[in-house]
């Protein structure tokens, strides 16, 4: 089980609880298609993914973002848990989206770096150790069912 | 994933920009990589003090941050600019080569966090392009 530290939960729900998911959603999955472009194969029927402006200003990818960045939510609320939360999305994600996990660093690389831009100063060391932790977490778990 | 004129000028327009905080840029990206990352504090066990402001991290932030620098202007031919920090990184230092990546990461960070408004998408996508061939340049001389 992960050991969480009073400062990491409480970084944790304070990251999460001030996050505008709209804008960080669609702001992480824009960058991690622009950044690594070949995740583009998992959104062949999102349209225009020609160039950063047309990934940027897309509406799906924009919807998808925010869809995305909710599916964190069952993490923040059952930190103590988190495997067994997200069994059923690990299944999704490895029988019927095909997703290489590899993929999920990616997508939280970005995420991390649009949460630093957004914090600013307020990102220090440990603040950024505490997100990445949890990242990590969520990427083993939703690596769990893969086979 | 090798440089395009496109990443070229890129690059070399967000130093100009960040050119004023290249100093601090590296401190703290190598002190935030030492709490984040501990594995890397094996590296520096001669140290004192890992803490993130500490003077020798500072110091050696800045030392880093010239070289990428320096790297940024020779950006035409990486190989030559970067052979000599080659040979000491594969002979001397050691590093092993996936922390050139966990740097890379961390330095990214703080470039977005300086400058938010000027670390766009297509900024990033060079950048990390960059820091990628910088550090298969540094890691040519190891075997």
């Amino acid at each position: 089980m992960v050991e969480w530290t009073e400062f990491e939960r409480a970084t944790i729900q304070d990251i999460f609880s001030k996050m505008d998911y709209e804008s960080v959603g669609h702001n992480a999955l824009a960058r991690c298609l622009v950044v690594y472009p070949w995740t583009q194969r998992y959104f062949g029927n999102f349209g225009n993914l020609y160039n950063a402006a047309a990934i940027m200003g897309n509406p799906l990818v924009a919807a998808h973002g925010t869809v995305v960045l909710h599916g964190l939510d069952k993490a923040v609320k059952n930190m103590d848990n988190i495997k067994a939360t997200y069994a059923e999305l690990s299944v999704l994600h490895s029988e019927k989206l095909h997703v290489d996990p590899d993929n999920f660093r990616l997508l939280a690389d970005c995420l991390t770096i649009v949460v630093a831009a957004r914090l600013g100063s307020g990102f220090t060391p440990d603040v950024q150790a505490a997100f990445q932790k949890f990242l990590a977490v969520v990427i083993s778990a939703l690596t769990k069912q893969y086979h | 994933m090798s440089l395009t004129t496109k990443d070229m000028s890129v690059v070399k327009a967000l130093w100009g920009k960040i050119s004023s905080k290249v100093d601090e840029i590296g401190a703290e990206a190598l002190g935030r990589m030492l709490v984040v990352y501990p594995q890397t504090k094996t590296y520096f066990s001669h140290w004192a003090d890992l803490s993130p402001g500490s003077a020798q991290v500072k110091k050696h932030g800045k030392t880093i941050m010239g070289a990428v620098s320096d790297a940024v202007s020779k950006i035409d031919d990486l190989p030559s600019a970067l052979s000599q920090l080659s040979e000491l990184h594969a002979s001397k230092l050691r590093v092993d080569p996936a922390n050139f990546k966990i740097l890379a990461h961390n330095l990214i960070v703080v470039v977005a966090m300086l400058f938010p408004a000027d670390f766009t998408p297509e900024v990033h996508v060079s950048l990390d392009k960059f820091m990628q061939n910088l550090a298969w340049c540094l890691a040519e001389r190891y075997r």
